[in-house]
């Protein structure tokens, strides 16, 4: 990048990341409300009107495939300058026949989730290179644009990403374009402080996208966004998978269990006699101190 | 890159040498200054490239092969961690605390170092408990007890301190003994003792205070601001702890640090039990009640306990009306890093037999360039799963706060560690 001096790098220079969902499978589900080029209308318009916002403002698109993740678009490269749109189009092509062929499935039951961790933690490495570059950076955040269902074995990858998203203060914003809502994004936007929105009249999209993601971190202080209704922070169990109001932890591992049982599926370790109850055991201990 | 290390620990030691050898001035025949030259000899730690050109100190792969270092050292893949812990922070008071060798004076600085080292313990350990002891005029006086909440610990610290008199050890490890043995036994015991005094006042015998600690299983370490002393070390390695000297205010924040992330369990010291747990959902907004922590009313926001529909402030807590503890699953889930580990990248040589045909133009994390000015490649690492690319940067955030490789998140039939079901 070529220096630039530093006046001009304004509180609202920013640099956005956006994590375009490409799962095949989602957006043939949903070919009737929103075909994916109208999609991609929307949001190469959305894109155009960020970089117009500020001279120093830079985007960088990442697509979330079904099987690989990739970086699709950076607009500080010298290509990302001119011909942006046809630029970006071609390479999203390339990305989705190359993932595409990597599939290993011959059919899949419903939409299947895409490789949201993946992206995320790419985006985060791109985030904490542009923390590196020096002290005059622009504010970055992320923002995703989702529609495939949450996959449960990606849990704890996402979760790693939006701690490590908390650390380094960058909001996670998501526009969730499925049918349903994604619990992961709404724990996402709520830890980081980014915005949750599931837009209720899909072709009016970048009406949505320029009113509410298109503002700077700077700027979002004096602005009324969209707060999130309820955020469900409950648990599920291991063994069940249901969601839990009061359960039991493993105290080796963390494991979460509905039942009371005598040996952790997770880590392997046996229990100790069980509590009758949990108040009397603090009392007991103080009785005997000795008793260790 | 050894001879890089070696400087390293040598510049250490001569700067302590130095340390005792002001007073003395020139009785070895050289000052400090001239050692820099003649002993040291600075300028072998530049380097010449293949053109002759000098190259630049290269401080990315010093550090990277610290952080290196550290890691090998630290992860091994599946050792039991004590994930809840219940700490005291003894922290020394004594006449020797008032020196001003670390600006603006020793307990200052402390206080500082254990208010961040606070902060980065409950980010990482968000169930477990911290209490504060002080040592003072021969005294152990506990300035906070065992809690959850930074903030009430932090507002302790922050309040006046003062320095006089003698630090008692025995006091000390006394005090903090007699308040573990309340505690439930499935959690972890430890003591971080920031010691600045020299010597110890005590009343009895301190080795029977060892070995009492030692039959409760308590893990004592310690971190002396001034020098070694025995008794600490012997303390450490009778009860499994760590002992460290710090050098300057950057190496003690370091090892401060070090005691953040749990440490390896020895599995007879804790005893597995299931521990009942509550999850609360967000009250409604609007919904007026009174809080159970603040004892007022307040409006909307807040959590309701579970089991007796209680409002309280904020997570993790115990109810005060049922004694339920309650977290959130973000605050369960951000141990499950230490459950599930990514393995270390391994390096990969810039050297010539390696083909610079086969290796990437760029790291597969941030993008950044892996060539040097020039086409030559630079050191860069490579996950052993995924056999992706990553540069020297990405490969410490990878490691270091990110936990999750982005190579293996990125394709879904890599062969990547299976992650519990959440």
């Amino acid at each position: 990048m070529t220096p630039v001096s530093a006046k001009l790098y304004t509180d609202d220079v920013s640099l956005l990341m956006v994590l375009i969902d490409t799962n095949p499978f989602f957006w043939n589900s949903v070919k009737s409300s929103l075909p994916i080029s109208k999609f991609l209308t929307h949001v190469l318009a959305f894109l155009n009107a960020i970089v117009l916002l500020n001279q120093l403002n830079q985007v960088v698109v990442i697509a979330t495939g079904y099987n690989s993740c990739d970086y699709i678009f950076d607009s500080s490269t010298s290509e990302g300058q001119t011909q942006r749109a046809e630029y970006l189009l071609q390479k999203l092509e390339e990305f989705v026949n190359k993932d595409e062929s990597l599939c290993r499935e011959d059919s899949v039951d419903g939409p299947g989730f895409s490789l949201l961790s993946g992206s995320l933690s790419m985006a985060l490495c791109y985030i904490q290179r542009v923390f590196r570059s020096g002290p005059l950076h622009p504010h970055p955040r992320i923002l995703c644009l989702h529609g495939s269902p949450d996959g449960p074995g990606q849990y704890v990858a996402i979760m790693n990403s939006i701690f490590s998203a908390q650390r380094s203060m960058v909001p996670i914003d998501s526009c969730v374009i499925g049918a349903q809502h994604s619990a992961f994004l709404q724990q996402a936007s709520y830890i980081t402080g980014g915005v949750y929105l599931k837009p209720q009249m899909l072709d009016g999209l970048f009406q949505y996208l320029s009113t509410v993601f298109a503002t700077d971190l700077h700027s979002r202080g004096f602005l009324q966004l969209p707060k999130p209704a309820g955020v469900d922070f409950r648990a599920s169990c291991f063994c069940h998978k249901n969601t839990i109001d009061m359960g039991y932890i493993c105290s080796v591992c963390l494991s979460i269990f509905c039942k009371h049982q005598k040996k952790c599926s997770t880590c392997g370790s046996v229990f100790g006699q069980a509590p009758v109850q949990d108040s009397s055991t603090p009392d007991r201990k103080r009785k005997n101190p000795m008793d260790a | 890159m050894s001879q890089k290390e070696s400087n390293d620990e040598e510049r250490r030691f001569n700067r302590e040498e130095e340390e005792e050898d002001d007073d003395d001035g020139d009785g070895r025949g050289r000052d400090a200054w001239e050692r820099t030259y003649a002993d040291e000899r600075s300028w072998e730690s530049l380097q010449e490239d293949e053109s002759g050109l000098l190259r630049p100190i290269d401080n990315k792969t010093l550090y990277h092969a610290q952080y290196r270092r550290r890691l090998r050292t630290s992860t091994a893949a599946r050792i039991q961690k004590g994930l809840i812990r219940y700490v005291y922070i003894i922290i020394d008071l004594s006449r020797a605390a008032g020196e001003m060798d670390y600006k603006p004076s020793r307990m200052v600085v402390v206080a500082r170092q254990v208010e961040a080292f606070i902060r980065e313990f409950f980010d990482q350990n968000p169930l477990s408990q911290i209490g504060i002891v002080t040592l003072k005029d021969g005294v152990a006086h506990s300035l906070t007890d065992l809690g959850g909440s930074p903030e009430s610990h932090i507002k302790a610290l922050m309040g006046k301190l003062t320095s006089s008199g003698d630090a008692s050890l025995q006091n000390g490890l006394d005090l903090v003994q007699s308040l573990l043995n309340q505690i439930p036994t499935y959690g972890h015991r430890e003591v971080l003792i920031l010691y600045s005094a020299l010597s110890t006042c005590d009343p009895g015998d301190i080795m029977e205070t060892i070995q009492k600690c030692k039959a409760s299983k308590v893990r004592c370490s310690v971190i002396g601001l001034s020098a070694e002393v025995y008794i600490c070390k012997y303390l450490c390695q009778e009860t499994g702890g760590s002992y460290s000297v710090a050098l300057d205010e950057s190496h003690l924040k370091e090892l401060v640090f070090e005691h953040a992330p749990p440490p390896p369990a020895i599995a007879e010291f804790a005893v597995a039990n299931l521990i009942k747990m509550g999850f609360p959902q967000r009250a409604a907004e609007g919904v007026i009640s009174i809080c159970s922590c603040h004892k007022e009313a307040k409006v909307g926001g807040g959590y309701t306990c579970p089991r007796c529909k209680a409002r309280i402030c904020e997570l993790p807590t115990e109810c005060q009306i049922c004694g339920l503890t309650l977290v959130s699953s973000p605050h369960l889930a951000r141990s499950y890093h230490h459950l599930f580990p990514i393995t270390p990248f391994d390096d990969v040589s810039p050297s010539v037999s390696n083909d610079p045909r086969h290796l990437p133009k760029n790291c597969f994390g941030c993008q950044q360039s892996l060539l040097n000015p020039g086409n030559m490649p630079t050191s860069c690492v490579s996950c052993p799963k995924c056999k992706q690319y990553f540069c020297l940067d990405c490969d410490i955030y990878i490691h270091e706060s990110l936990h999750n490789c982005p190579g293996c998140e990125s394709f879904r039939h890599s062969k990547s560690v299976s992650t519990a079901e959440g």
